[in-house]
């Protein structure tokens, strides 16, 4: 690899260290509780290769202890990564002219921590050339996604060995909330989770587990609607 | 845990399986949206601000009814589970810390049990 590419990829790579570790308690988290739920190893690895995504196989996990239908696990756990799309088009003027596989690799491992590595960096120095933002893109993940596989397999292997008495039905809330509470931060964040909430509990009786999709539309929109208006008094 | 207490989705394999590849490829499809296009038009900014509202918006109310009326106990409100979400979302907020706030969420949901004997 010519050397500025190489430069580009290890300064990639030192920008993912902080999150390496926060994946691995996350991935092994999943293994035990996938397994737990009543999963092979193969098949925990199937979530964690093919959807490489932990909100979205957490929440399709709780979905299905939940007995929700097999399209409403599909489409619940997918609207949790809605986000993707908002990174895809936000990282496109800097790797838009990529290779089309570089592309499609660079899509396969976008992921929350390589986002916010990437577009920090591309902010920062937007001029660079595309070889150079896709050497970085690439540095933020060699640790990352490897370790997500890992952290997860350990997790799948070793996790029978925790005793059966432990509420280990909670792991999952408990990771979820952790995920979220530290980035309440504005006025549309604590609103958009308060009608999630709301809505969610006062729609609980609609059939398979429909409230949630109904009342996260409506949070998504109050969220942006009270952004926009805290923007305008400001 | 026995064969037939397994959630639907998880014993029957095909099942399982579509799960993980139809997530898989929606997934895929939405970080490749726009990257895979090039020259795309940017998304109009009230779309972006609706898209980055989604973890906000889909995990609280997922999460919800498991801290209310979680399936371990029959649905009966816990006070141990509900003061483990209740500390996990406190410490989350003052440390802006995951891990920080997974340790006192899992220190009160095995702790308060020993505690309270």
């Amino acid at each position: 690899m010519p050397s500025p590419l190489r430069a580009a990829f290890l300064r990639g790579l030192a920008a993912s260290l902080p999150f390496v570790l926060v994946i691995g308690p996350f991935g092994t988290l999943f293994g035990v509780v996938a397994t737990g739920a009543g999963m092979t190893v193969l098949e925990t690895m199937g979530f964690s290769v093919v959807v490489i995504a932990g909100a979205a196989q957490f929440a399709a996990v709780q979905l299905m202890q939940d007995g929700a239908p097999l399209v409403v696990v599909i489409f619940t756990a997918a609207a949790v990564n809605l986000r993707m799309a908002m990174y895809s088009a936000s990282l496109a003027p800097h790797l838009g002219l990529a290779k089309l596989w570089q592309r499609a690799l660079i899509s396969y491992l976008l992921v929350d921590q390589s986002y916010v590595a990437a577009i920090t960096e591309f902010t920062r120095n937007p001029d660079r050339p595309v070889a150079e933002k896709v050497a970085y893109f690439f540095g933020t993940v060699s640790l990352v996604v490897p370790l997500w596989y890992l952290s997860t397999w350990g997790g799948a292997a070793f996790g029978k060995a925790i005793p059966p008495d432990l509420a280990l039905d909670f792991a999952v809330p408990i990771a979820f909330l952790a995920m979220i509470a530290p980035v309440l931060r504005t006025p549309a964040h604590y609103a958009a989770a308060l009608v999630s909430v709301g809505g969610t509990l006062a729609l609980w009786w609609m059939p398979y587990s429909s409230g949630l999709l109904v009342a996260s539309a409506a949070a998504m929109v109050v969220g942006a609607l009270v952004e926009t208006l805290w923007e305008k008094r400001a | 845990m026995s064969p037939d207490q397994l959630p639907e989705i998880i014993a029957v394999k095909w099942k399982l399986w579509t799960l993980i590849v139809a997530l898989g490829a929606l997934t895929f499809a939405l970080r490749f949206s726009f990257l895979g296009v090039i020259g795309a038009r940017p998304l109009p900014p009230m779309v972006l601000r609706l898209l980055r509202y989604t973890p906000m918006a889909v995990i609280p109310g997922l999460v919800a009814p498991a801290v209310l009326w979680p399936a371990a106990t029959g649905g009966e409100t816990d006070p141990v589970r509900l003061a483990a979400a209740v500390m996990t979302v406190l410490a989350g907020v003052i440390t802006r810390n995951t891990l920080a706030s997974i340790g006192a969420g899992v220190a009160v949901l095995f702790g308060l049990p020993l505690l309270l004997g």
